[in-house]
């Protein structure tokens, strides 16, 4: 039975806001067939392609039948808690500070046994649903959750470290002038987020929705255009520090490819906005939340970014705002490395065209805003760190595996 | 004119005899530019990026990287800005005389008009009123229109609605009978652009575009302090930045005041 975490205090001024710390970080190339499976929200293990048996841990053999072809595939989950261990006064100083930390063996229905980090309503002896987790160093981890719902369960302490759960944190929504924006907000707010900050960039221009956003409890309106460095900077200086998630939903679509534009200023003004405000972003809010780490309830957990899947694959009906958008993928992997020591995600949402006014005269299937801004939120709460949005990125993605080279022919249509 | 009148001048100025008022805004990544329809060309906003600020990346020194549109903040615009002025000799901010950057100005205050009404509309039948008082407008001046639109709040300065803009300025008459009935070196304006914010609709559209620019003559707009000029007798500097064949350019406009 777990008590409902309480709305957090203010902040004592007197004390030192405590360094993030990381639990351990090791992991041998293999297991990162794990870290992939975690960051998506899917449970893998290896199974032996000539005997069919499941193994855990990472293995370069099968312990069965000794043959080396061993492949991720998607595992049932579920599994029997054999017997459990509390760690009260572990030498690591992770989980020396969050002591005391429940561990167990799980024995997996499909064979193998894993020690898994537990959720509090996890009892011996019975079934566990299991999931693969990125802990706070970004490396995969065992979580066995109990098999049914229980009350509040997704405010377990342990649990709470594997996610970015918006409930009582404060979230930075870029840009509140889209519908994407203030989709956001709306989603965020209702699962729990104790201040929505909406960005909105030139308020002298009205905007649709503005009405909406004005005048609502717990939703404050701030004014930040992203790719102007002094409007980051001096948002930061006012909230920098209360910034618990920042969701960028910077949104600069234009069609068109190179020959059929003339010049560089739209180009330019998607790198402007795209990666510049990117790059704004992060050097504005980036240091005060990878030092606020471990910094109680609300501490600060998670970055957010909208990502067109045709940064993966260029579509050249949109080809120079896909190769901002490819700048923009690659910088977030660069901000997950640096954000890395305080424990903040960094999540990507890739989304194939949103039914939105740039995207008009491209025929369905499209993502509903709505469909986005609920993936931020489930995607928060499941610690995840790549999310497909929508048939078409996920039929991307897919095509992407299977060969790049005929996913860039086909596209090119 | 002999040097020493000059030196007098600076003399003035340096005592205060001469006032310098100063009509720029601040030119600021947050001061609003003309919209248009985004499927067309945008003018680049002003951004200010650091280089460096007495720190590792210069630890003496303090300078930024600029950028902007011609056509962002206090503004000149140049005849080769409109399809009008486009086969203009001299017609770009490098090309043009020196000497227009200096000239009188008139000032026609009409803030009280564009107070009850966004939409207001200098005339003829206005300037001429205003003629009876102050007496005809010299050629080569520029004519200024105070409509104390320079100090409202940005949202309401460029007053956006779903039908566009709704700010003071010329109607064509005007603007035709100020550039050939009076040869005015070029029109002033407070609000963003020298044309009003519904001109896109008049006949011809946008009409001090079109006449300024096709009579060779220069527009200023996002001007300030006009409040703070006579109706006669101020002298207007107006030197925008020698851009290649630039259509326009950010620029400080200072008018000199006589005190007495």
């Amino acid at each position: 039975m777990i008590e409902p975490i309480k709305p957090p205090r203010r902040k004592n001024p007197l004390l030192r806001t405590r360094l993030p710390a990381s639990p351990p970080r090791p992991r041998s190339r293999t297991s990162h067939g794990f870290t992939r499976a975690a960051a998506e929200g899917r449970f893998m293990l290896q199974r032996c392609e000539a005997c069919g048996a499941f193994a855990y841990p990472a293995r370069e053999a099968c312990p069965s039948c000794l043959s080396s072809g061993l492949t991720f595939v998607d595992a049932p989950r579920r599994g029997m808690l054999l017997s459990e261990a509390t760690a009260r006064v572990p030498s690591d100083v992770y989980f020396r500070e969050r002591a005391p930390w429940r561990i167990g063996l799980v024995r997996m229905d499909c064979g193998p046994t894993i020690v898994a980090h537990l959720h509090a309503d996890c009892v011996e002896g019975a079934p566990v649903r299991m999931s693969l987790q990125l802990d706070k160093s970004g490396q995969a981890v065992a979580f066995a959750h109990p098999e049914g719902e229980t009350p509040n369960m997704a405010d377990d302490k342990q649990w709470r470290e594997m996610t970015a759960d918006p409930k009582f944190r404060r979230v930075l929504v870029t840009n509140g002038r889209s519908v994407i924006g203030q989709e956001a907000v709306a989603a965020l707010k209702a699962a729990g987020a104790r201040t929505v900050f909406v960005g909105v960039a030139e308020p002298w221009r009205p905007f649709a929705g503005e009405k909406l956003l004005r005048g609502q409890d717990g939703i404050e309106i701030v004014t930040l255009d992203a790719a102007d460095e002094k409007s980051a900077a001096d948002l930061a200086a006012d909230i920098g520090g209360k910034v618990d998630i920042l969701v960028n939903t910077t949104e600069y679509v234009r069609p068109g490819g190179l020959l059929d534009r003339r010049g560089t200023s739209i180009a330019r003004d998607e790198i402007d906005q795209a990666y510049l405000g990117f790059i704004n972003l992060a050097q504005a809010f980036g240091l005060a939340m990878r030092m606020r780490g471990a910094d109680g309830i609300n501490n600060s957990a998670a970055w957010v970014n909208i990502l067109s899947v045709y940064a993966l694959s260029n579509w050249p009906a949109f080809g120079a705002y896909s190769a901002s958008q490819a700048a923009c993928l690659s910088l977030s992997h660069c901000l997950r490395a640096e954000l890395r020591p305080g424990g903040v995600r960094v999540m990507n949402l890739f989304t194939g065209p949103v039914d939105t006014e740039w995207f008009q005269t491209v025929p369905p299937p499209k993502v509903a805003p709505r469909a986005i801004a609920q993936a931020i939120v489930s995607g928060l709460k499941g610690g995840l760190e790549e999310m497909y949005v929508g048939d078409v990125a996920e039929e991307i993605r897919q095509r992407l595996a299977a060969n790049p080279k005929a996913l860039e022919r086909e596209l090119d249509r | 004119m002999q040097g020493n009148n000059l030196l007098e001048l600076a003399g003035a100025i340096s005592s205060g005899a001469v006032r310098v008022v100063d009509l720029t805004f601040t030119l600021s990544p947050d001061f609003p530019v003309i919209v248009l329809p985004p499927e067309f060309g945008q003018a680049a906003p002003v951004r200010i990026q650091e280089i460096s600020r007495y720190d590792g990346r210069g630890p003496a020194w303090y300078w930024n990287n600029i950028t902007f549109g011609e056509h962002t903040g206090t503004h000149f615009d140049a005849p080769i800005h409109w399809f009008t002025g486009k086969n203009l000799p001299n017609n770009a901010v490098d090309t043009m005389p020196a000497k227009d950057m200096i000239a009188p100005a008139c000032v026609i205050d009409c803030s009280a008009q564009a107070a009850q009404d966004p939409d207001f509309l200098l005339t003829v039948p206005l300037v001429e009123a205003w003629e009876a008082k102050h007496g005809r407008i010299p050629e080569r001046n520029w004519v200024l229109l105070r409509t104390d639109w320079s100090k409202k709040g940005w949202r309401d300065y460029s007053n956006l609605g779903d039908d566009g803009a709704h700010t003071p300025g010329p109607n064509p008459d005007v603007m035709k009978w100020l550039v050939e009935e009076r040869g005015i070196i070029g029109f002033g304006t407070e609000t963003i652009g020298t044309d009003a914010g519904q001109a896109g609709h008049f006949e011809p559209p946008y009409p001090a575009h079109h006449f300024l620019h096709g009579g060779g003559r220069y527009g200023l707009q996002c001007l300030c302090n006009l409040d703070q000029l006579p109706a006669t007798g101020a002298v207007i500097v107006a030197s925008p930045l020698k851009i290649q064949n630039g259509s326009g350019s950010p620029l400080r406009v200072i008018a000199l005041v006589s005190s007495t």
